[in-house]
This record gives C-alpha cells, sequence and structure tokens, in this order.
C-alpha cells in the first residue's frame, strides 16, 4: 500500500474575480522512502497541492477527491486529526523558515516543546535529542548555537533549523516545498546535499516541490511536471530528463539556462502563464503549445507511455519527443 | 582600441551605519558595499556582474548613477566622471543610462496606468514632445517589446510577471538610453518567461546597440547574455573574464565553487557531480576578513591569505587570488 | 521560423480575446465598498445629513432668527414639535424654531469637519511626504517639531485662542485647523517610509523624476487610500471637538449655532421638560458621526491593500 495516495483531488478558491481552479483531477502516490518530485511553474497548483494534502488551505479554499495517507482518508479530516498528522507523521518545511519559527523562542525551547508533547520526553531528554538533531543537519557547534534566537541565524542556517525541526518526530513524509529558493546558490547545495544525506539516513518518503528542474534532477526518483493545476507528466527521473515526451517538459527543459552547456541552448516557451481565473479550454498548455491543435481544446487524460511513464498529451510520443 | 563607454575605477560605496539608540554625534560605523571595483564596457557589450546576497552588485549598478554615494571615478564616454556631476548636471545622463529592476510588479506604480508608465521618462527627459507624440513613441515600444497596444489604460496589478517586466523594459528604452542597467531582471520570473525576457534584451540589444550591465545571483544566466563576466564576494572583485574564458576555465575557487553549486537539469550529471563546499556563513560587511575577504571559506587558504590582499591583475583574465589556477581533486567534496 | 510567426500569433490573438477593461484599484476599491452593507448604510446617512444641511431650510417655515411669539413663555407646554404651526422640532428656549436651527447647526458642524479635516489632509500630507521622501536631518527636525506640538494640550491652546481673538468661525477654523494636521502628518510620513523603499520610487529616481513630481505623482496617490481613509475618521473628530468647545461656551457665538451648542442649550433646558430641545440635535449629531464612522471603516476595508 502506497504511504500517500492522492485521487481526483480537485482544489478550488473561491475570489471576489470567481471561482479560480488551482489544482484539477490531481492523481499521485507516493510509497515509503520515496522522494518525489513535483515541478512548475506559479500558478501550477504544486503548492496548493501540498496545502491540501496538510489540510492548511486558505479559508476560501473548497477541495474535493481523495488523499489518502497510511490507508487513511485524511482531506477534510477534522482540525484534531489533522494536527496530530502534521505534528507526528508528515512535515513540512517552507520557503522562508521564519514562517515557521516562533520568532520570540530559543530554538532550544521551540524544538523541545515539540519532543515533550508528541514524544513525551522529559524536559533533558528532549534538549539532548535536539541537540543531536542540529548535529544531524551540520549545524556547526549545536550544542551553543541552540540558545539562539531565530533571527540569530543566517538564511542557510535557519533552513537547517527548519529541517532539525522537521524531523524532530522522525516523520513518515517530508514535504520541501521550495525549501531553497530563497536562499544562494552555494548554500542551495548545501541543504540539498543535506536532504539527500538525511533522506538516506532517516529513510523518510520526500516530496521535493520546486520550480527549478536542476534541483529535482539530482534529487528525485520520480517526477511530476505540473502546469495549470493539472499534471503534464510523470516519469522516473532518468527518462523524464533523457526523453521528455510532453511538449511542456521539452519546454521547459530547453529555457533553462545551463552552465554546463553553449551558449544557444536557451529557447524559451511563448506566450503567458495560465490567469487560473480564466483558465484555457482544454489542456491548459495549449495557447503556449508548438504541437496544439484542435483535438487539445478537450484535456487529453493521462495515459501510461512505457518506463513508468505517463502522460497527458494528445499527440503520440515520437511526434513530440523527436 | 574605442573608447568605454564606461569605465570604473576603483568605485567605493560606504554606508554609514548608525544604530538605534547612537547618539547623534557618536562616529557611525562604516560598511564597505563595494570596495575598489573597476571595470570597462564596451558600446554594445554585455558585462556580467554575479555574486550572492550582499556582494555588493546591487549597491555597485546604483553607484553609477549616484544613486548612492560613491567615490573613485566613473567616466562616461572617456570625457565626463559622473561621480563629480552634481546632480542637476547628472540629469542629462540619466537618459542616457536606464535601469530595470528585480520584481517586475513593484517596481510599476500600482496607480498608474501601462501608458503612464512607460511615457514617464519621455515626460521628464523630453518635456517638448507633443502628446500625441508621446502617445506614438510608446506605442511604438509597447509593439517592440510585446505588448499589445489595447493595454495601454491597464494596470501593472493586471498582468503577470512576464509582461510586467516587458513594461519595465519599455518604460527604460523609450529614452534610446545608451547603457541599460539590469538589476536581476529574470530572478523573480518563472523559468520559461526568463528565456523570454533575456530574448527579448538580446534582440533589443543587437538593434539599439546597447550596452547593458546585467546583475545576477548566479552564473547560468548571466550565460547567455554576458561578453565579459565579474564575480563580486563581499564588496570586492574576485574574477573577471570574457564569459567563454570564465566558463572554460574558471581560475578562483570562489567562481568555480559558485560555478560547481548551481544545479543542472541532467540527473546523470547531477548525481556524479562534485562540488567544493564553502565553509561556514558569509562573514559580516561590518567587518570583513582581513587580506583576502574569501579566504574565511575557502578550501586554498593558506596562512598568507590572512596577510596580503590579492590583486586582480591586468589583462583578460583578472582573478583576485594569491594562488589561481583550476580545481584540484582534494578540493572537492 | 514560419512556424514561430504563425505560433506568435495565435497567442496575440488568444490574448486578445482575453482582454478585459482596465481596472484600476479605485475601481477595485469601489466595487468593495458597494458590496459593505454598513458602509453604504452609513453613506446613505451622511448623504441624508448633507441633504437636510443643504435644503431643510426650505422645508422650514421659519427662519433660524425669528421669534414665535405665540409660544414664548409656554415653550415647555406649545413649544413642542408640531406640524400645524409649521415647527416641525418644536422651538428653543427663546421661541426659535428648532427646525431651522437644527439645520443651520448641521450646517456649521458639517462646515467645521470639513474644514479641519480639509486643513488635516492639506498641510499633514505636504508636510509628512517631505518629511518622510527627504528623510534624514531634515525629516528628524520635521517630526520633533510635531512631537512639541503635540505634547502642547491643544484643548487648552483651542480655548486660549478662542478667548484672546473672540468667539468667530474664523478663529475656530484655525484653531482646529492647527492642531488637526499633527497626526496626519505622521501617518503620512509612515506610509510614505515605507513607499519610499519600493522599487517603482527607486525607478523613478534612476530615471532622474526630481523629488517634486515623485512626491507629486508616485507617492501621494499611493497614499490617498490611507488619507481617505483618515480624513473621513477625522471629520467626525473635528466635530466632537467642535461641539466639546460649544458644550463650553466658547464655541460659535449667537446667532450662528453649531449642533453642540444646540445640544448644550437643550442640555440646560432638559429639566423644563423640554426633551425635544436636547432629542432633536442628538440625533443629527449621532447621524453624521455613525454615517462618518462607517464610511470610514467601509473606506479602509476597501482600500486595503493586503487585498492585491
Amino acid at each position: 500500500m502506497a504511504l500517500l495516495d492522492i485521487d481526483n483531488l480537485d482544489v478550488a478558491f473561491d475570489t471576489p474575480d470567481g471561482t479560480v481552479h488551482a489544482v484539477n483531477g490531481l492523481s499521485l502516490s507516493l510509497d515509503r522512502g520515496e522522494t518525489l518530485g513535483i515541478v512548475g511553474e506559479s500558478g501550477s497548483g504544486k503548492s496548493q497541492t501540498a496545502f491540501a494534502i496538510l489540510g492548511l488551505l486558505a479559508r476560501n479554499g473548497r477541495t474535493s477527491g481523495s488523499i489518502k495517507f497510511d490507508g487513511e482518508e485524511i482531506l477534510n479530516a477534522p482540525p484534531k486529526v489533522m494536527n496530530r498528522i502534521r505534528a507526528e507523521r508528515i512535515a513540512i518545511i517552507f520557503q522562508d523558515p521564519m514562517t515557521s519559527l516562533n520568532p520570540y523562542m530559543k530554538i532550544s525551547d521551540q524544538m523541545a516543546e515539540v519532543l515533550m508533547l508528541h514524544r513525551g520526553m522529559s524536559k533533558k531528554n528532549a534538549l539532548a535529542e535536539a541537540v543531536r538533531m542540529l548535529d544531524a543537519v551540520r549545524i556547526p557547534g549545536a550544542k551553543d548555537r541552540i540558545r539562539l534566537y531565530p533571527h540569530e541565524f543566517s538564511g542557510g542556517m535557519r533552513q537547517r533549523v527548519m529541517i532539525a525541526m522537521s524531523l524532530l518526530c522522525q516523520p513518515d513524509l517530508l514535504i520541501a516545498d521550495e525549501p531553497t529558493t530563497a536562499l544562494d546558490v552555494t548554500v542551495q547545495s548545501q541543504i540539498m546535499r543535506l536532504l539527500q544525506e538525511l533522506q538516506a539516513e532517516f529513510g523518510m518518503a520526500t516530496m521535493l516541490i520546486t520550480h527549478d528542474l536542476g534541483v529535482v534532477a539530482g534529487f528525485c526518483e520520480r517526477v511530476t511536471v505540473m502546469y495549470g493545476g493539472r499534471i503534464m507528466e510523470r516519469a522516473p527521473t532518468d527518462p523524464l530528463f533523457g526523453k521528455p515526451t510532453h511538449p511542456y517538459t521539452r519546454g521547459l527543459l530547453h529555457a533553462v539556462p545551463r552552465v554546463d552547456q553553449g551558449q544557444e541552448t536557451m529557447q524559451a516557451i511563448p506566450g503567458n502563464p495560465p490567469n487560473m481565473a480564466r483558465p484555457p479550454k482544454g489542456c491548459p498548455f495549449r495557447p503556449r503549445c508548438a504541437f496544439a491543435g484542435k483535438d487539445c481544446a478537450v484535456m487529453p487524460p493521462l495515459e501510461p507511455a512505457g518506463d513508468g511513464r505517463v502522460r497527458a498529451c494528445h499527440r503520440p510520443v515520437e511526434e513530440v519527443a523527436a | 582600441m574605442s573608447t568605454p563607454l564606461i569605465s570604473a575605477r576603483d568605485l567605493r560605496v560606504a554606508f554609514d551605519i548608525t544604530r538605534p539608540g547612537d547618539m547623534p554625534w557618536t562616529k557611525p560605523r562604516q560598511l564597505h558595499a563595494v570596495n575598489g571595483v573597476s571595470f570597462d564596457l564596451m558600446p554594445g557589450q554585455t558585462l556580467g556582474v554575479v555574486g550572492e546576497s550582499g556582494c555588493g552588485k546591487s549597491t555597485l549598478a546604483r553607484a553609477l548613477i549616484q544613486m548612492v554615494p560613491a567615490s573613485g571615478e566613473v567616466v562616461w564616454q572617456g570625457e565626463t566622471d559622473l561621480l563629480s556631476l552634481s546632480s542637476q548636471r547628472m540629469q542629462k545622463y540619466r537618459s542616457e543610462i536606464q535601469m530595470i529592476f528585480q520584481d517586475p510588479l513593484a517596481s510599476l506604480n500600482p496607480r498608474m496606468t501601462l501608458g503612464q508608465i512607460i511615457a514617464e521618462p519621455l515626460r521628464t527627459h523630453r518635456p517638448e514632445l507633443g502628446r500625441e507624440e508621446v502617445k506614438s513613441r510608446v506605442a511604438r515600444m509597447m509593439d517592440r517589446v510585446g505588448l499589445l497596444p489595447q493595454m495601454i489604460n491597464r494596470y501593472p496589478h493586471e498582468f503577470s510577471g512576464g509582461q510586467c517586466q516587458r513594461i519595465g523594459i519599455a518604460r527604460a528604452l523609450i529614452v534610446e538610453p545608451k547603457l541599460l542597467i539590469c538589476d536581476e531582471p529574470v530572478s523573480a520570473l518563472d523559468v520559461s518567461i526568463q528565456a523570454q525576457v533575456i530574448e527579448l534584451l538580446q534582440e533589443l540589444q543587437r538593434e539599439l546597440g546597447l550596452a547593458i550591465l546585467f546583475i545576477a545571483h548566479d552564473l547560468s544566466v548571466v550565460k547567455h547574455i554576458s561578453d565579459e563576466v565579474m564575480v563580486l564576494y563581499l564588496g570586492r572583485m574576485m574574477e573577471k573574464a570574457p564569459a567563454d574564458l570564465l566558463y572554460a576555465d574558471p581560475q578562483h575557487p570562489y567562481t568555480q565553487a559558485l560555478m560547481s553549486a548551481v544545479p543542472v537539469p541532467d540527473p546523470q550529471i547531477e548525481r556524479n557531480k562534485q562540488t567544493i563546499p564553502l565553509h561556514g556563513d558569509l562573514p559580516s560587511p561590518m567587518a570583513p576578513p582581513s587580506g583576502c575577504v574569501f579566504r574565511t571559506r575557502c578550501p586554498r587558504a593558506v596562512e598568507a591569505c590572512a596577510e596580503e590582499v590579492p590583486h586582480p591583475g591586468r589583462g583578460r583574465h583578472q582573478c583576485a587570488c594569491l594562488f589561481p589556477g583550476p580545481l584540484t581533486a582534494d578540493e572537492v567534496a | 521560423m514560419v512556424h514561430d510567426t504563425q505560433r506568435m500569433d495565435a497567442i496575440a490573438e488568444r490574448m486578445a480575446e482575453d482582454e478585459v477593461a482596465g481596472r484600476s484599484l479605485w475601481a477595485d476599491a469601489r466595487s468593495r465598498f458597494v458590496k459593505n452593507k454598513a458602509a453604504m448604510f452609513g453613506l446613505f446617512l451622511l448623504i441624508f445629513v448633507v441633504l437636510f444641511a443643504l435644503f431643510g431650510s426650505h422645508l422650514a417655515q421659519w427662519s433660524n432668527e425669528e421669534l414665535d411669539y405665540n409660544v414664548m413663555g409656554v415653550v415647555a407646554q406649545e413649544g413642542g414639535p408640531s406640524m400645524a404651526n409649521g415647527h416641525y422640532f418644536g422651538v428653543d428656549e427663546l421661541g426659535r424654531d428648532l427646525f431651522a436651527r437644527t439645520v443651520q447647526g448641521t450646517q456649521v458642524s458639517l462646515a467645521v469637519g470639513f474644514v479641519g479635516a480639509l486643513v488635516a489632509v492639506v498641510v499633514g500630507t505636504i508636510y509628512g511626504a517631505t518629511a518622510g521622501y527627504v528623510g534624514g536631518r531634515v525629516d528628524q527636525i520635521m517630526m520633533r517639531m510635531v512631537d512639541i506640538l503635540m505634547a502642547i494640550p491643544y484643548m487648552f491652546v483651542l480655548i486660549l485662542i478662542l478667548v484672546m481673538y473672540g468667539r468667530s468661525m474664523i478663529a475656530l477654523f484655525v484653531g482646529l485647523g492647527l492642531i488637526s494636521w499633527l497626526e496626519m502628518s505622521r501617518i503620512v510620513r509612515g506610509q510614505t517610509l515605507s513607499l519610499k523603499n519600493r522599487e517603482f520610487i527607486e525607478a523613478a529616481r534612476a530615471t532622474g523624476v526630481s523629488g517634486v513630481t515623485i512626491i507629486r505623482r508616485h507617492i501621494v496617490p499611493n497614499l490617498l487610500g490611507v488619507i481617505a481613509v483618515y480624513a473621513t475618521l477625522l471629520v467626525p473628530l473635528m466635530i466632537l471637538t467642535e461641539s466639546f468647545i460649544s458644550f463650553l461656551g466658547l464655541g460659535v457665538q449667537e446667532p450662528l449655532t453649531s449642533l453642540g451648542a444646540l445640544i448644550s442649550e437643550g442640555a440646560g433646558t432638559i429639566a423644563y421638560g423640554t426633551i425635544w430641545q436636547l432629542g432633536f440635535p442628538l440625533l443629527f449629531f449621532c447621524l453624521t458621526l455613525f454615517g462618518f464612522f462607517f464610511v470610514g471603516d467601509g473606506l479602509r476595508d476597501a482600500l486595503d491593500p493586503k487585498d492585491r
């Protein structure tokens, strides 16, 4: 049984400008210990998917479908159940660690509180465990630094603290929502390396949500590409990067600036991302797609295409991947 | 050899830092945001300025146009030292140097329509132009950057990030500047839009013979647009070289670390990649390390690095390191 | 390449279809305001009060200065509200028509409120925006001056002015105007400071737009929301202050009157059973204040930048 099983998830928001369909009919599953990347640009619905899993949608959000975690339905579960799951079994790291750290509390107190509350530890044991965890995320001098307040850490160190906090209860699933977007490249590479090592050490399933294909390439076993609230393509990492079969994946890969290749490799995708209050009919990528035809006014279903790959496109694989 | 469009010599920017609670007569501490940076930029060429947060790259750009107080020399077309000009005399040069910004939406006044925004530099520098003339120039510029004419009365919040950046570019180019300063123009944009904006900038550069100072926080974006690249760290220049040279053969350990840190969208490369770990945090710019500012995090640092400030030297490939050279095997992790 | 042009054309077409008319932030705010029931109710109250002040005198059967000798001396028995003798709101102590007096009082109170708020808006905005935009030492000096002025008990100053220069409308306006802009300038300065660091101001500075133009074209339009909200809430404060002064007997001078003065008189005679003399002025006073507060709150919600 999969650890996380999302079936036909819809997320919509009621706004003054009308209903915004952020996620449409999304299905995916994640096994224990697996690393899944969710790649998409702004408005692709990737972050809203994470919020729906955690039951943290904004108040004007509506959901339908099903999210099963370890066999238990957690979509629209009562807050009490969700609080427990969020505290003990699903952890999240955000882009800005300050959103989840209390600026008025020492790191030691924040970490110890979690352990005392959810694992029933004594204060002394909790502190020792917290220091151990800060060591695990390679914070030098953890013993002394644990007495500091969040703002006394640099951006990268703060993200490490955040990661340490999220791993305190040894969650089954870690959701990392753009964990390195706010960081400098050299720090980003340190944090991604750290996450990789921790993933190997603790063995939690990890869902990495990012806009950066490069980050995903080194970290994930499988990658899901989203656009306009829908899954465009999902495949194991190597075939996805080696031979993208969806026009959007292809376009995205060609649009990324690369340090390792000549100057002529970058190709833009024309047009603008969809306005989710007024999405295009059918395939959301249709207006920007070089392969689009009349039939694209109907959303193509997600269909298997070999190599453990699924894709949603009316055009045959040979035509797109050629 | 032709004269550079703009050439900076030993450019320095220092900010006075007064801590809250300091008395008015307390001598403020100084933060050297830019420390002795020199470069030449030829007409029609692009200089990429790369560095992580706190390296002074944005301050450098603002120093060129007197937005922050600077010392040193900034010579425009071999004649005028921009830093010595009074603000009245500087006004003439402001239309020659225009700027686009990192956050496309925030750089547009939310209460003004697209037409008003793009026309503003014209109204400032060419007040003699009639309404119709301004309107037709705005329309032409909008068309040039890929904005549709019927958008002219709409407001910034109705546009996507990429479109807002096009508006910013139109506003900058409407007074036909010779130098365009781009302060991280694509880092807030989606990947698919980044390439569009860079392509547009390249097209416009070819067409109008613009010189571009392109600021970025990582090496991948500037690669595609720069003729020459300069790497900054803590307000100092670490390395500067023609782009192909710098990417093929980086000499400075910091450049090498930056280069290796950029993720590559190729699983094979990414998994086997060897990165240079930088130890610790960025030192405080209030108290930079002695000698080479990078030495506290440098895998190559020895005692001598604390004593001597390395000089970048002259020539095409400049590198401010006592031990320049390609990466060695024991430096990578 | 042909393929590419076609593609671009198709996209251009699609985007053209998607066009909607340009909507300014003001238009957005207006639609939010219209949807706010309390605010619309407040606006309705205000319109009613303003119409009453403007055209009430045409409805009155009596002028505000005539004395009705029929009810003089028997005000408590005969002077109550009555349609028959044309005193819709009854008469006051001296037998003057209270309806006409209330119209006049409302006019004066509204005028005091609007003028006070207007001075606050004009002086406070210019002062605050200048201090905030210029910054540094100029800002320090300008704001310390405001601090000093604020430290002076304004009621004391106001009373002093009225005593020294006589109880005239002009003195009252000057007195209220002198104090009303202080708070406004602080608010505007704070907002300007946060606006100043926004990139669009930097963009204007980089282009070479002059400081005065930046304040006029970029800063003030973005402050208007805050200013509008604060001004709407300031009007009732001005009315309250004036009423308090009038209540003390230092406000406008007879034959002029204000709501505060009328309430003061009404309260003085309540022992004789002439409850209407207090009731009607008080009713209009409350309607005005409610109206302004509801509208101010509605404006605040409608203009809240967090929605965007």
